[in-house]
């Protein structure tokens, strides 16, 4: 569970890195289907909680079907649309970074904010 | 567990629905829906296969008001219920606050009702949860084909095969018709509430 000053952190963060960035979509949720925190570009409609609940559902599927295959885990999804794609990333052992981009912005740079975001929530987690 | 969020000010708890196959889960999720359509905010969510049975999970989520500042938002989901599913059962547990159990009180699901309940408590058991331990409802589905001269278990012996050790609050119900719908749903939220109360206050 997060306290309030860990939350400001990590909207800093996903703000500063990905949404400046020009990103359409963050949402921040636990491995139960829950969104932790979200954010957009102003021009979003989504439903969250429901995108919440499909995309811890899709990362558990993937999750078991990597230890079918003798994988510890699959940590990165990535699915590819004709005008937005989505990214997934595991962040903490119970949560995960989802990032929605429209096709103006490229996989590689969506990657490398996204580690950068991974790697300051976990500080925060752990400071 | 359920989800804090000391920030926004919402509590989040998930509700999750077991049960045997065609017991009548997704009947009582659409049911909520299509009553309270015009206070639920988002769409129910199903995860069907063709022939409409329950793939992954159906999703429901509203919110029932505050509690001490709090904004409660319930998320109830169903598993699928065919036995070849069971995997996807226990991805659909993580996380559970509160289960309703649909029992199908169908004479021939009498045995698949008892096999249901058990895999549930193995199922718990991968999350290191304790099914004795969490808000639990029963709810004994389909009492409405009695009265069409179904052959049904009755009541004494379903209590006898599922809550004779849980011992846990039941309801003879009727799904599709609505019949104990809502005071299923309205106990296992008043349990819950009450179970995840320290981590909120």
């Amino acid at each position: 569970m997060f306290n309030q000053e860990q939350l400001n952190a990590i909207d800093t963060i996903i703000k500063s890195h990905l949404i400046d960035s020009g990103v359409e979509n963050v949402i921040y949720i636990d491995l139960a289907g829950n969104s932790i925190t979200q954010h957009d570009n102003g021009n979003s409609t989504l439903d969250y909680m429901a995108f919440a609940a499909l995309a811890a559902g899709n990362f558990a599927a993937v999750d078991a079907m990597a230890k079918l295959i003798g994988e510890s885990e699959f940590s990165l999804l990535f699915h590819k649309g004709e005008k937005s794609s989505i990214h997934f990333s595991k962040v903490t052992e119970d949560t995960i970074l989802i990032t929605m981009f429209p096709k103006t912005i490229s996989l590689g740079i969506v990657r490398l904010k996204v580690a950068k975001v991974v790697t300051e929530i976990n500080e925060i987690c752990s400071a | 567990m359920a989800l804090v969020n000391v920030k926004t000010k919402e509590v989040k708890v998930k509700i999750v629905y077991y049960g045997p196959g065609r017991g009548g889960k997704t009947t009582n999720l659409e049911y909520i829906n299509n009553t309270y359509r015009n206070q639920i905010k988002s769409e129910m969510v199903s995860l069907k296969t063709q022939d409409d049975r329950t793939l992954f999970f159906d999703f429901l989520p509203f919110d029932i008001g505050r509690i001490k500042g709090f904004k409660v938002i319930i998320q109830l989901y169903t598993v699928p219920g065919q036995v070849k599913y069971n995997a996807t059962r226990r991805l659909v547990l993580k996380g559970v606050d509160g289960i309703v159990f649909v029992a199908d009180i169908q004479k021939f699901q009498r045995k698949r009702n008892i096999e249901s309940l058990n895999q549930l408590y193995e199922n718990l058991k991968t999350h290191n949860l304790d099914l004795f331990e969490l808000p639990l409802v029963m709810q004994y589905n389909k009492v409405d084909l009695a009265n069409k001269g179904e052959d049904v278990i009755p009541t004494k012996i379903l209590q006898q095969d599922l809550n004779s050790v849980l011992r846990v609050p039941a309801f003879e119900a009727s799904a599709l018709g609505g019949g104990n719908v809502m005071k299923t749903l309205k106990k296992i939220i008043s349990m819950t509430l009450a179970s995840i109360q320290d981590q909120l206050f």
